[in-house]
């Protein structure tokens, strides 16, 4: 390729000669965010390391770089526990059954919203905005939740995750900016209706919203566990996050005794906390690396229009 | 499509309605309405319905009452002066603003920083990576989050063998009132400064190369441009965040603060929000006042929310609406 434009040329020609100041600039950047990386994966690499060595070891701060005297002591030990398992099942089908009906709602919704021509259009947006920035609060929610009879039904977890308001304008946003006219005008022309053209031409060129939504939805249904802690009384119907609350967030002002016993709690409850930390986070932490452009696709395409 | 033509008679339609033309409009565009139906019904059950509730806080209210009915015994704002008078008033409005403004004075400034260091990198497949790292994070849940932080800073955890390696002594963080906003902050930022990042990285993505060329043909620095090119290219952003940031100056919800409660750090971790949730829903629950005090916080914000935008209104041209 022939480089015409000058402006190309004098980009080339100075990556080649960076003034001192340039080069002690990009050096200083670069360690500023090397050193924030290490900042966020080290506590995450310390908790793998940490789920499969001698607990005693973790006590006693030898594990600092690498396992040591690995054991798989902990993992056998949170397969053995049901509650950890039923909660896996729960959560795994709330987010499930929270997804494709989120995509249900959000969707079409998000469709309708982006069309000049929806009747009441002005009336409905402001509808929607409203409660971007003002809601009942948390008792009038709970009462709503509870002469609807939802109390101790898994729905009260599922049904309010269904939309979120910031998602639906997301998805207004991403329709108004790409999906083409000139193929709604042919479908037009061809016949096809409203609903035709929505299921026919507009969903197929709807995958990346579509991934995004199911993907953020998922999310914050895998990590939610406030809505599940008020309403659910059953434990065989908590979702994994309130099983890993018992186990996790244990108040050590209840921690009694001597040294030694709280030592001791320590360490039988630690290497628990350290497995199931990441026996929870495994799927998400997994799926993660894939679907991380389209999380941040779906950030661009709410920020297109700010 | 309207051709030039048509237009004086589309004027003249307009000022006498065609109530036919208006009933085949919306008779070809109601399928539209029908793809929104099932969100407004979301939205009115779970944003609205709540919405309306909001009335108990002007009533003397026994769970269970119906909201309106010949019974209702209105007491006006008696429940809000009751909270204005409570022992608890001043530490929760102290609580919540403390955390909220350290935590946006540190957070707010951080992704841009960020957004602008990963944009001057050199290396554009480097930036790839350091940003996927910097977003893991983000898809912690909270419970794990405060899990980790129990594991970290606890009696024996990391930090305090660090630290008793060191010769100092054992801490428990999280009976320590002081360490409260500490931890709740930097792990917060911890957790979400690549995220917030990732709105930034996408507008300066957007500008224009030739304004690079300019600045460096007139000898800019790398670092010049960042601060003549980058960040005014960024600055309508910026604007946008700091408004919504402002309306959620007291607006911190309870969810971490529950998870990070204990006896000995209550005096500076309990919030409006959370002193609600213990009101309102747990012991011998007192709805009505619970509920006031929620409406209380949710007018301060949107107070604050609306005097951002007029501020910024009135000395630039960016603002919400």
């Amino acid at each position: 390729m022939t480089v015409k434009n000058p402006a190309f040329k004098i980009k080339e020609s100075h990556a080649l000669k960076d003034t001192k100041g340039d080069k002690v600039f990009f050096v200083i950047n670069a360690i500023f965010l090397g050193l924030l990386a290490l900042i966020i994966l080290y506590p995450l690499y310390f908790i793998v390391i940490a789920s499969f060595s001698d607990p005693d070891a973790v006590l006693g701060g030898q594990v600092v770089l690498a396992p040591v005297n690995v054991t798989f002591e902990g993992y056998e030990k949170v397969f053995q526990r049901q509650d950890i398992w039923t909660g896996y099942w729960n959560t795994l089908w709330y987010t499930v059954v929270t997804v494709l009906l989120a995509l249900a709602v959000t969707i079409p919704a998000g469709w309708g919203l982006s069309r000049k021509t929806t009747p009441g259009k002005k009336f409905w947006m402001l509808y929607f905005i409203i409660p971007m920035f003002f809601g009942g609060g948390l008792i009038p929610f709970y009462n709503v939740m509870s002469s609807l009879k939802l109390i101790n039904s898994p729905w009260a977890v599922i049904l309010p995750a269904v939309m979120s308001v910031w998602n639906l304008f997301m998805t207004k946003t991403f329709f108004e900016s790409s999906i083409p006219e000139g193929m709604l005008e042919a479908a037009r022309i061809d016949g096809a209706g409203k609903f035709r053209t929505f299921f026919s031409i507009v969903l197929p060129l709807s995958k990346a919203i579509i991934a995004v939504m199911a993907l953020y939805y998922a999310v914050g249904q895998w990590n939610s566990y406030f809505n599940a802690m008020i309403f659910l009384q059953d434990e065989g119907k908590y979702p994994l996050q309130l099983v890993l609350k018992e186990i996790l967030i244990a108040s050590e002002s209840t921690v009694g005794g001597s040294g030694e016993t709280i030592l001791q709690q320590y360490r039988l409850a630690n290497q628990l906390k350290y497995v199931s930390v990441i026996v929870s986070s495994l799927p998400v932490l997994c799926l993660y690396p894939f679907v991380q452009k389209y999380f941040a696709q779906g950030v661009m395409i709410g920020s297109l229009k700010g | 499509m309207q051709s030039a033509s048509k237009a004086p008679a589309a004027a003249a339609r307009q000022k006498k309605p065609d109530w036919n033309k208006r009933f085949r409009d919306f008779k070809e565009n109601a399928p539209y309405l029908i793809m929104i139906i099932p969100a407004i019904l979301v939205v009115f059950l779970f944003n609205y319905l709540p919405i309306y509730g909001v009335l108990i806080a002007f009533q003397d209210f026994m769970p269970g009452d119906p909201i309106l009915s010949g019974e209702t015994i209105w007491v006006g704002f008696q429940n809000f002066t009751r909270f204005f008078n409570d022992v608890q008033f001043w530490p929760l409005m102290k609580n919540t603003f403390l955390l909220c403004i350290i935590g946006f004075i540190i957070g707010f400034p951080l992704p841009i920083l960020v957004s602008l260091a990963l944009n001057a990198l050199k290396h554009k497949k480097a930036g790839k990576v350091f940003q996927t790292i910097y977003t893991a994070p983000h898809f912690i849940s909270l419970v794990v989050l405060v899990g980790m932080l129990q594991l970290f800073f606890g009696r024996y955890g990391l930090v305090n063998n660090l630290a008793a390696s060191l010769g100092g002594e054992r801490i428990s963080y999280f009976l320590e009132s002081s360490a409260f906003r500490p931890m709740y902050i930097l792990s917060s930022n911890w957790q979400d400064f690549g995220w917030s990042a990732v709105i930034y990285i996408a507008a300066l993505s957007n500008v224009d190369p030739v304004q690079h060329e300019a600045a460096m043909i007139d000898g800019a620095t790398r670092f010049q441009r960042v601060l003549h090119v980058d960040i005014p290219a960024i600055m309508p952003m910026i604007s946008v965040m700091l408004i919504m940031s402002i309306g959620g100056l007291m607006g911190v919800g309870y969810e971490k603060a529950l998870l990070m409660q204990t006896d000995g750090n209550l005096a500076v971790s309990e919030l409006i929000a959370t002193y609600v949730y213990k009101r309102g829903l747990t012991g011998v629950p007192d709805q009505a006042y619970a509920t006031a005090i929620g409406l209380f916080n949710s007018v301060i914000n949107v107070v604050l929310l609306i005097i951002a935008n007029t501020t910024s209104k009135r000395f630039s041209e960016n603002s919400l609406w």
